[in-house]
């Protein structure tokens, strides 16, 4: 398969970008995304010029740190996949292929389409956790906790933190990021004894850092790559409710 | 040999920890703040140790080259981890747990250091549960299990297939909150490049800014490595992108002991390889083959229309299907240890008998669909079968998957005795950056175990009785000759790389130099071509430092640099793993040596020559290492062959 690359060029966050054309031709369908750009980066090699830089480490969709906005989509035109899960036979032979990196005031680039995601750090170290030391902890089945729960728990705890629902939403808001961690604890009995303070802090936070609100266009849902519901928004709004109230 | 001291306590073996702990000397609360400790690597064992010396008031700088702490290799683990928790009621224990570990280990594990990774491995549980890592439960809420391979007990909790991440971002959320505290100094995207050492003690490292490119020195009172293996030194692997062996290998450079770099796993159940362009090998859970039956066809030409495309699997009838591993393992099975399962896969697919490209066996799922219905198959393994699906364009629900093994772990690292102190004293490794407990082969779900037990439970404890000599020591000017010079080597050496300038990329160059290494260290390994390989792999060394080309400068954000500094530390590796590999005349573990083998093609194991860890140790650019052997006692377990027959 041949392809026409737009692709976002930066040298720092300091200057301004511009898109670059590139071609690639011969690549198989089952080659994946990021080993398409690994094959023109060495077109680029060849050359003697500055290859594309892009964020990717695990290849296999687990480590989130992989984030591309392909043609007006983060994570290109598949559902409930990373980038690095993207295979080209996804495209039809001769597309022309748009990539950009994420695009939100918060994560700013760094070079090309590596852009700086530690603003989700920063949220976690707000509150995104249980406050208990190492050791001394009960007997892990101490405390039963409901089947149904427990799944409802990890459905939300799968988020990589990838920032998609950031790229996806016209607000760059991250409402699906922290409401999945909010959710995650508020479903476990050992979360609920700093749930009011975590929702708290942790929504707080988000302002503080930028992140716009959500307006429920439900556009994060959709790019999620772990597919985690919006209902976890839901519920991160009536944990804040019942915060403030209570 | 008294170079070698691993510090074993005293005592009968189930008391030998608790003596420890009950007897090593301890910091006080106001002492501990004025002690620097720097962590390099922020996977499970580097998470949980940096979390649990900032609860304890210690001073803690972190590094590592991801953007964020949570993307550290140890997210990818699928399958689960181990426990002795005995919540099944079917036998198990702290002993058994032990026993399966030295067993799987092949007989190249300490004693001591195994008991207490057993006997801590149910704090683990706990703590994890206490920290909100929803594992799987039953419809009673309480833990549910699942079996694993070398295994008899089902005793791996899980959480989905996704069971790293889980247990990674209960870690990371333990350290984030002391970053929040101010007891942890975070640094992404750094990358350790040079160990300093004052008078003897390891006293810091070197990094570069992997944003700005620029040099820093970091001073602490101890250091402690947790930056993972070295199996990406083979290109191809189920490492990240970006896992490397460069602080393990700049640590051996000056003055830590290698033990056993020959120790690779090889897991058995990974997606083929299916082009040139390829960048890197996906893994598919272990836990599949507790309901995934493995098989090749039973007839030659079978196969052969198969990888014709001819036939479909679905089309062989029963007795035409060789299901090779309970044919040969009626005990265990499908459930053998990795590298058993691994091997038969080679020898069926170097015979003839390989579907797909000719080196891939099937994964069959059909009998537990019928058995269990698809919706339990879904739940117990959705996610994976969605992965699989998305990646070869198949539906494992309708067609067996293909796989065939690939490098995934290593058991070999930097020597460390009781304590997980190096030969270097104030240096300390920990998790799979260690050579410590998986002997020459680690079973499913026991690195999640290992990396936790040494970040919560055992370095928080050992750091200590090290410490306790330190309180004293004020903290260094980072303009110390010592740094100065780290500093220098550094710099210099980036230099020497961007200035080759030459024709090939470094991963075209990688990409060359693993295939050599996968050919010759790999899955089976002969006399004569590891001695080749030694002599290769120099000229490889030397070509690397003519050839190279790197675009671009070293103050800026650069990954061909970055790349091209763990490629060269690879190379290296690769040579010291050679010449492990060649002086271990014998087959044990993961590694296989095709002179040392029954006439079934069982691995022939030689305990009275080669019982010992081979520990490495660096002795200059021009000469060769020097090899020190730390002879293994079993005392507690008596050795035999290890037996998945009957």
């Amino acid at each position: 398969m041949d392809f026409k690359l737009r692709i976002w060029r930066q040298d720092n966050a300091t200057v301004k970008g511009r898109f670059e054309t590139y071609r690639v031709s011969d690549i198989s369908p089952d080659c994946s995304f990021l080993e398409m750009l690994d094959i023109l980066n060495q077109q680029i090699i060849d050359k003697f010029e500055k290859p594309v830089c892009f964020d990717h480490d695990c290849r296999e969709g687990i480590c989130g740190v992989c984030g591309l906005y392909i043609n007006g989509r983060p994570h290109g035109p598949d559902d409930g996949i990373t980038t690095c899960q993207l295979h080209m036979r996804k495209f039809h032979d001769g597309d022309t292929i748009t990539i950009e990196p994420w695009r939100a005031k918060p994560f700013p680039v760094i070079k090309d389409l590596v852009v700086d995601r530690s603003a989700f750090d920063k949220i976690i170290q707000a509150g995104g956790y249980i406050s208990v030391n190492t050791g001394g902890t009960p007997d892990a089945n101490a405390i039963p906790i409901p089947k149904h729960n427990a799944e409802i728990a990890m459905d939300a705890a799968s988020c990589i933190g990838c920032g998609a629902c950031v790229a996806a939403c016209k607000n760059a808001s991250a409402m699906l990021f922290v409401a999945a961690k909010v959710s995650q604890f508020a479903m476990l009995p050992q979360g609920r004894i700093e749930a009011k303070e975590r929702v708290e802090k942790m929504v707080a936070k988000m302002d503080e850092l930028g992140f716009g609100n959500c307006t429920n266009t439900g556009a994060c849902e959709v790019e999620c790559p772990k597919e985690i519901s919006l209902s976890h928004i839901a519920r991160m709004n009536r944990e804040l409710y019942a915060a403030k109230i209570l | 040999m008294a170079i070698l001291n691993s510090k074993i306590p005293e005592g009968p073996l189930e008391h030998k920890w608790t003596q420890y702990k009950a007897t090593q000397r301890l910091v006080n609360p106001s002492n501990k703040r004025k002690l620097d400790i720097i962590v390099v690597g922020t996977g499970l064992a580097g998470a949980s140790a940096s979390a649990s010396l900032g609860e304890l008031g210690f001073n803690v700088k972190t590094f590592c080259y991801q953007d964020s702490p949570r993307r550290a290799h140890s997210i990818a683990a699928q399958g689960g981890i181990n426990a002795a928790k005995n919540y099944q009621n079917d036998g198990d224990s702290i002993y058994r747990l032990f026993y399966d570990t030295i067993k799987g280990g092949d007989y190249r594990s300490r004693e001591a250091n195994v008991y207490r990774l057993a006997e801590v491995s149910n704090l683990i549980i706990d703590q994890c549960v206490a920290q909100g890592v929803p594992f799987a439960r039953e419809y009673g809420g309480l833990l549910d299990n699942r079996s694993f391979g070398g295994a008899q007990v089902s005793r791996t909790f899980y959480a989905r297939g996704q069971t790293g991440q889980q247990l990674l971002l209960g870690a990371y959320g333990a350290f984030m909150r002391q970053v929040n505290k101010g007891t942890i100094t975070l640094y992404p995207r750094h990358e350790m490049l040079n160990l300093v050492i004052i008078d003897g003690k390891a006293r810091g490292i070197i990094t570069r800014n992997l944003i700005t490119g620029k040099i820093e020195r970091h001073f602490a009172h101890a250091v402690v490595i947790a930056s993972g293996g070295y199996g990406n030194a083979f290109f191809l692997s189920t490492y990240a992108m970006g896992s490397n062996g460069s602080a393990i290998w700049q640590i051996y450079k000056k003055g830590a002991f290698f033990a056993n770099p020959a120790f690779v796993q090889i897991h058995p159940t990974c997606l083929p390889v299916h082009g040139s362009y390829q960048s890197k090998l996906t893994l598919m859970s272990e836990s599949l083959r507790n309901d995934g039956r493995i098989w090749v066809p039973r007839k030659k030409e079978d196969a052969e229309e198969i990888r014709n495309g001819t036939l479909k699997p679905t089309e062989i009838a029963e007795e035409d299907r060789d299901y090779y591993l309970e044919r040969r393992y009626p005990a265990f099975g499908n459930l053998v240890p990795r590298d058993v399962a691994s091997r038969a896969a080679k020898e069926r697919c170097d015979a003839g008998f390989g579907v797909g490209s000719g080196l891939a066996v099937y994964l069959d799922f059909a009998d537990s669909i019928k058995r269990l219905g698809k919706h339990v198959v879904k739940e117990r393994y959705g996610n994976l079968f969605q992965m699989y699906e998305k990646i070869v364009d198949e539906n494992p629900y309708e067609t067996p998957m293909m796989i065939y093994p690939a490098i995934h772990y290593t058991m070999g690292g930097i020597w460390v005795d009781y304590e997980l102190m190096t030969t270097i004293p104030g240096l300390f490794a920990i998790g799979e950056a260690n050579f410590s407990d998986h002997g020459a082969n680690r079973l499913g779900a026991s690195a999640l175990m290992q990396g936790l037990a040494d970040g919560y439970f055992v370095l928080p404890y050992t750091i200590q009785n090290y410490l306790a000599d330190e309180i004293l020591t004020p903290r260094m000017n980072t303009d110390l000759p010592e740094f100065k010079q780290a500093e220098k080597e550094i710099i210099e050496r980036i230099d020497r790389l961007t200035s080759v300038r030459g024709d090939e990329s470094v991963d075209s160059f990688h990409s060359r130099f693993g295939l050599k290494l996968w050919n010759t260290v790999g899955m089976s390994r002969n006399k004569a071509d590891l001695t080749h390989s030694i002599e290769d792999f120099k000229a490889m060394r030397e070509e690397f430092w003519k050839k190279i080309r790197i675009p671009g400068s070293k103050d800026e954000f650069n990954p061909e640099l970055e790349k091209a500094g763990r490629v060269a530390d690879f190379i290296e590796i690769g040579e010291l793993m050679a010449r492990d590999a060649l002086q271990r005349e014998e087959s044990c573990g993961g590694h296989f040596r095709e002179e040392y083998q029954s006439k079934e093609g069982e691995a022939l194991r030689n305990d009275n020559d080669y019982m010992y860890v081979a520990a490495w140790e660096y002795k200059g650019e021009k000469s060769d290492p020097v090899l020190h052997k730390e002879d293994l006692a079993y005392e507690n377990i008596k050795v035999q062959t290890r037996n998945y027959k009957k």
